[in-house]
């Protein structure tokens, strides 16, 4: 059984099923439930998320277990890393991924060490979910896709769903994950509705999916850009190009075997990224493409990323800045040396 | 905490009108903002200063422009206060190519050096730390720079804070840190959030003087603005003043704002209004007449017609600008690597 669901409403549904099954799982974060001690608020008219992600949940199971904090990201992501380490299992709201620079220390070299410096000795079962992309006209520091740079730290899983029906599987395995999983969210993307599972499901960290199979080009897509992908696939298929779009889900562990594979049969590869483009996960996996599946190769890999630029406020400028459907096409035009034309 | 006493009679009719236009223009262009905004004409998000008009303003009346701000995501006030363009700042809020920052960094992140306005910043606590390095800079040159550091009642539970207001006591740097408490960060309540009664009793861990006033009363804080100033301009060190304000318009454009109650929004929006306060004040003191003031309104409001027309009628920036700017200097064009 399926049910039609947003994005958002996909999320919470995971929070839902899994603070229902156990009570060490607690949210926390600034104003995920909104109003604390506001005395004529009744919990349903609380915020719940800035963006209305977390709603509902603190009327579900109180302010015991739906927690907000001050404005203080390193005391938030720091007491959720050692909740998670004496036996809690919580699941932290940091509102932009950008504001991980005021509370990097807690991760980078708190909760994402502590398994490997206490020699495997100790558990951290957190979730940090957290939200990237831009478009949204929010500007340098409230649009950054910095996945990639958690990607870059031993210890830390990320995960960056695409649809509906994925966040809210792959949310609950981070959940139930033993290590720290970043979930990362597309700001952008909450609106968006799909045919999502009821009840229990969950989707194994480290497994990727194909959105849609071809046989003559990969295009591995992260987060939005798996949307992207498809719709240059679609372009592409006008055209007499039959694309494989595999969306990689979960970046750290990444499923490298089902990239190498869907290489192996198309023999040329685009990766699209918002990322910044220096060392960034579409580098990261043209480089373990060049270096585990060269021989699989018929052209160069094109890497389709942000420039290498903050994010701009203005519209036209942040349009520019994103990935698109026409940089994708133009990346495979220059891979085939030829401009392609619709049939 | 040191109680201020404020005595009323000693603004001069140059300050007192520079402050109530100052007040009447960060007004009418965040009810403009707020306007277009529901019109859709500007992208993004906003966050309006409506309210507090009388913080940024009377601090702001004992700075030039050698002097420094550092600002918050609630920005606009702050820079018309600085004396920043309106129609620069305008144009900046539509992403347009005239903008005081070419469109590149829109309503949070306005800022013009030029002014001594360091910018309004997106991430709640960046400020202090910031406060703490323009006025390094005027104790290592030897000059009489203050520096006034703006941040709410959120920011202030920041550990950048804590570590801004313990430096600048340490090195007795000339920073007026300025706490607006209009009583929520987001939807979440000061008193919720922060363990202290009043943000003004952290400035006893540090040392330094911390003093409370009615933010919404222009005459008190440009009172107790002076003392501070002219102590950090002494080379005394930093103050902690704190502001009780409260802002009349939600968190962003589009809040609901259910935690607020009708009685306070009434109290605020009509009693305490900072600027039918002042007008009050400069007639009453004999310092302006009724008709001065409208003159001033009429002038303000054409002002923010003029900025408004400006903003629209400007260009969006050329498709080059998406990759200039990142380096003073790079020995590749800075694009795609
Ligand atoms: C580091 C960081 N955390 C969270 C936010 C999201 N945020 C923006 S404004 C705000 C509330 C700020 O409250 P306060 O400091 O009281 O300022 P006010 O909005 O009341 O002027 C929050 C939580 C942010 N921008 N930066
Ligand atoms: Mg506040």
């Amino acid at each position: 059984m399926t049910q039609k669901l947003s994005f958002a409403d996909a999320i919470r549904e995971a929070l839902d099923l899994k603070m229902s099954q156990d009570s060490d799982v607690i949210l926390m974060g600034e104003d995920v439930a909104g109003g604390a001690e506001v005395d004529h608020l009744q919990d349903d008219e609380a915020w719940g998320g800035v963006l209305g992600v977390t709603k509902g949940l603190v009327k579900k199971y109180g302010r015991n277990r739906v927690l907000d904090t001050p404005i203080s990201e390193s005391a938030l992501i720091g007491s959720a890393v050692s909740a998670a380490s004496t036996g809690l299992r919580p699941v932290a709201e940091l509102m932009f991924n950008d504001f991980m620079g005021v509370c990097f220390d807690q991760l980078l070299n708190q909760g994402a060490k502590f398994r490997y410096m206490f020699g495997g000795k100790v558990k951290t079962p957190v979730t940090i979910r957290t939200t990237h992309g831009a478009g949204f006209r929010a500007a340098a520091q409230h649009s950054q896709s910095l996945y990639s740079m958690f990607t870059f730290v031993p210890g830390l899983k990320v995960v960056v769903p695409s649809t509906p029906a994925d966040a809210k599987g792959l949310l609950i395995a981070a959940i139930e994950d033993d290590d720290p999983v970043i979930f990362s969210e597309d700001k952008t993307l909450y609106n968006i509705k799909g045919e999502v599972p009821e009840g229990e499901y969950k989707i194994p960290l480290g497994k990727a999916d194909i959105k849609r199979s071809g046989s003559d080009l990969t295009i591995v897509g992260i987060g939005k850009q798996v949307h992207t992908a498809l719709k240059a696939a679609d372009e592409l298929a006008k055209r007499g190009i039959e694309a494989e779009v595999v969306d990689p889900r979960s970046l750290s562990p990444l499923d490298s075997t089902t990239i190498l594979e869907s290489v192996e049969k198309t023999s040329r590869l685009v990766v699209v990224d918002e990322s910044n483009p220096r060392c960034n996960v579409a580098t990261d996996i043209a480089a373990m493409v060049a270096d585990q599946g060269f021989d699989f190769l018929d052209a160069p890999i094109k890497r389709v990323t942000a420039p290498h630029t903050p994010v701009p406020f203005s519209p036209t400028l942040e349009d520019l800045y994103l990935p698109s459907s026409e940089k994708i096409i133009a990346a495979v035009e220059e891979m085939v040396g030829e401009t392609l034309t619709t049939a | 905490m040191e109680n201020t006493e404020v005595k009323k009679s000693s603004i001069n009719k140059g300050h007192g009108l520079w402050m109530f236009r100052k007040m009447v223009q960060i007004r009418k262009f965040e009810d403009s903002v707020h306007d277009i905004f529901a019109r859709g004409d500007i992208p993004g998000f906003v966050h309006l200063y409506a309210g507090e008009e009388a913080v940024a303003v009377g601090i702001c009346a004992h700075l030039t422009d050698q002097d420094f701000i550092t600002s918050t995501h609630r920005g606009h006030g702050h820079c018309i206060a600085k004396e920043c363009d309106l129609k620069g700042m305008m144009a900046e809020i539509y992403g347009k190519a005239t903008g005081l920052c070419k469109g590149k960094g829109g309503s949070m992140h306005i800022a013009d050096f030029e002014k001594g306005m360091l910018g309004a910043n997106g991430i709640v606590g960046g400020g202090p730390p910031l406060a703490c390095g323009s006025a390094l800079t005027a104790k290592v040159k030897g000059t009489d720079q203050v520096t006034a550091c703006f941040f709410g009642d959120g920011g202030n539970n920041q550990g950048t804070f804590h570590e801004g207001l313990n430096l600048a006591a340490i090195w007795k740097l000339p920073v007026v840190f300025v706490a607006e408490n209009n009583g929520y960060a987001e939807a979440t309540p000061f008193h919720y959030a922060s363990s202290c009664t009043n943000i003004a009793d952290r400035a006893q861990s540090y040392n330094i003087p911390g003093v409370i006033v009615d933010g919404k009363d222009v005459v008190a804080v440009y009172q107790v603005a002076r003392e501070a100033v002219e102590r950090a301009r002494r080379g005394e060190g930093p103050t902690l003043i704190e502001c009780k304000t409260y802002r009349n318009y939600g968190h962003f454009e589009g809040d609901a704002q259910t935690y607020k109650t009708e009685a306070e929004t009434k109290e605020h929006l009509a009693e305490k209004d900072a600027i039918q306060r002042i007008k009050q004040y400069l007639t009453e003191e004999g310092i302006a007449t009724n008709e001065d003031l409208e003159t001033i309104e009429q002038e303000v409001e054409q002002e923010v017609q003029d900025a408004i027309q400006f903003a629209e009628e400007s260009p969006f920036p050329a498709e080059d600008q998406l990759l200039t700017d990142v380096y003073v200097s790079y020995p590749t064009d800075g694009g795609v690597a």
